[in-house]
């Protein structure tokens, strides 16, 4: 079903005249009361009368997440603190963490983007949806919580982890959808192998699955163990959360709702405009937000656009799944990770080098990260017990800067490679 | 008696300890006593070598993680209860034993003794009547 046809169909010159309207009103909004903008606006010299349409998009300037970080914690937002009803920060974990706020009527509108997405990817209020994401912080819980409650179905608020409880419920309940991460999904998928049971023991029928990214193959492995059609769900907090872009039935690119959020594809080196089709860096502008509307944000996803009217009868545009990032961000187990945190904790240590080599994998679909380390030499030591008590502080320093758990191999000094340029940090062997 | 023990990081590699005995090959370094400690992913390589300071260069230029180590040697006669005896020596002390690797032939058994304070081990053991073999005794063997 079709939750907003008059949007998610509408003829795409009268979309563009909505975007172009909402866009000129944001920019003046944020020229107006954010100073950050003002200054930025100003600086190259661009005024919100310059705005009229969304051609004229490439005239403002980027926000990146530095930026959002710089302004810790509320210097981006748009209304005085009193209209701000929600919080949320991102999983990010160097220093500070980037927030964000909502209006009454910013949680308003998610709820119906979600409400959308979840409409779109096959629900109805006859459903029984099961949250396993995380309810707190992160915005993919309480996200999919009041879509959920918007469609009218039965909202299951269990939030993630305690996966016995998890299944129990599913079976006593019949829920039909579950949202979560897809590694989640998978590991629910072999506790119900282990538990004796099939597909056929419980009710579940559709997966919305987000937060990090996944195979075309770990989709097929997901519907095929839980009986489900699997759907991709897009979202990232800066730009409001679960709900900017869902797979529909024919699962052939997420509809971007871009009513509230219009997409460019960059190339992530010279920051031009990509002609549509091209693959590049993904940018957001939020054109109906209150609490923080952001111009041009640089989600660092890389992926296109496909513009063509969908056989599902939309013709919100299309993102492909992400190939990738334009920076080296990694996210483990739903984590966004940098390999400069990691450098950053060992060139703390006198023990250790900044030598490292992050080995990324999946087993038993959990994501594990394994850190090879290079040890100065003159730490080096006869004793076995010397070196497991470094390795266990270089552990527990990473652990607390990550915020996830961590392995970590100590290896012979010069042994992981140098390199002049940019160094290979990374084996991700997830191949996603 | 203070012995010169050379340890060596190596990783769990195959071919890794034949690297380090064909350096010491080159150079002319007779190999006395070798043991390895391992881990899953790593090893420590101790040996007693003819020669600890040509050995420790030679490594290093090789770019091995090696250091020297103070290990102490005591030749024991190779019957029942010496070790046990030697052993309750040091206990007695209070002088704990990090590490050891021995071997016994014919009347005679040698074991290479880490102790948290070697010289303390040293003397203890020489006040009882145990051989403690000198540097040269050993490098020599």
């Amino acid at each position: 079903m079709i939750w907003n046809e008059t949007i998610e169909c509408m003829d795409r010159e009268e979309m563009r005249e909505l975007q172009s309207k909402r866009l000129s009103d944001t920019v003046s909004r944020v020229y107006h009361n954010v100073p950050f903008y003002r200054k930025k606006m100003q600086s190259m010299g661009v005024y919100p009368e310059d705005i009229e349409s969304i051609d004229d998009l490439s005239k403002l300037p980027f926000t990146t997440k530095q930026d959002l970080r710089d302004n810790y914690p509320f210097g981006i937002f748009s209304v005085p603190m009193g209209e701000i009803v929600r919080v949320h920060a991102s999983s990010g974990t160097t220093g500070k963490p980037t927030v964000v706020g909502y209006t009454r009527r910013d949680i308003a509108m998610w709820s119906e983007i979600v409400a959308r997405a979840l409409s779109c990817a096959g629900a109805s209020r006859d459903d029984f949806i099961q949250i396993a994401y995380g309810y707190g912080l992160f915005t993919g819980g309480l996200g999919l919580h009041y879509g959920g409650e918007k469609l009218g179905a039965t909202v299951i608020p269990i939030s993630g982890g305690n996966t016995q409880k998890q299944l129990q419920l599913m079976a006593d309940f019949k829920t039909t959808v579950l949202a979560c991460t897809p590694s989640y999904a998978l590991y629910l998928a072999e506790t119900l192998e282990d538990a004796g049971m099939t597909a056929d023991d419980i009710n579940l029928r559709v997966g919305i699955f987000g937060a990090e990214p996944w195979t075309p193959s770990m989709r097929k492995e997901i519907e095929n163990k839980l009986g489900i059609k699997a759907m991709d769900i897009y979202g990232l907090s800066e730009v409001m959360g679960p709900g900017v872009a869902c797979d529909c039935e024919y699962q052939d690119g997420l509809h971007i709702n871009e009513d509230h959020f219009v997409p460019e594809i960059i190339d992530p080196v010279t920051l031009k405009p990509l002609p549509a089709g091209s693959e590049g860096e993904l940018v957001f502008t939020t054109i109906t937000k209150e609490g923080m509307p952001l111009l041009r944000y640089r989600t660092r996803d890389l992926t296109s656009l496909n513009y063509e009217k969908c056989k599902c009868g939309r013709t919100l545009v299309r993102m492909n799944k992400c190939t990738g990032r334009s920076d080296d961000m990694l996210i483990i187990r739903g984590v966004n990770v940098f390999p400069s945190q990691i450098e950053s904790v060992l060139l703390e240590m006198s023990e250790t080098k900044p030598h490292y080599l992050l080995i990324v994998d999946r087993i038993n679909n959990l994501d594990v990260l394994e850190v090879w380390v290079e040890i100065e030499d003159q730490f080096f030591s006869d004793k076995i017990s010397m070196f497991e008590q470094l390795s266990k502080k270089i552990k527990h320093k990473i652990e607390s800067t990550l915020g996830i758990s961590v392995k970590i191999k100590l290896v012979e000094p010069k042994t992981i490679e140098r390199s002049e340029g940019k160094s290979k940090r990374v084996i991700d062997k997830r191949k996603l | 008696m203070i012995i010169k023990q050379l340890s060596v990081f190596l990783e769990n590699k195959s071919g890794r300890l034949n690297e380090v005995t064909e350096i010491l090959e080159k150079a002319g370094i007779n190999i006395s006593a070798l043991s390895v400690a391992d881990t899953s992913d790593y090893g420590i390589l101790r040996m007693v070598v003819s020669n600890p300071d040509l050995a420790l260069k030679i490594l290093k230029e090789n770019r091995f993680s090696v250091s020297l180590t103070d290990v102490l040697c005591i030749c024991i006669p190779n019957k029942i209860g010496s070790l046990s005896k030697t052993i309750n020596i040091l206990s007695k002390e209070n002088i704990s034993i990090d590490y050891v690797y021995a071997f016994s032939m014919n009347d005679k058994a040698l074991a290479v003794l880490r102790t948290e304070d070697i010289q303390k081990g040293i003397d203890v053991l020489k006040e009882h009547d145990t051989e403690v073999l000198d540097a040269d005794d050993i490098y020599g063997i």
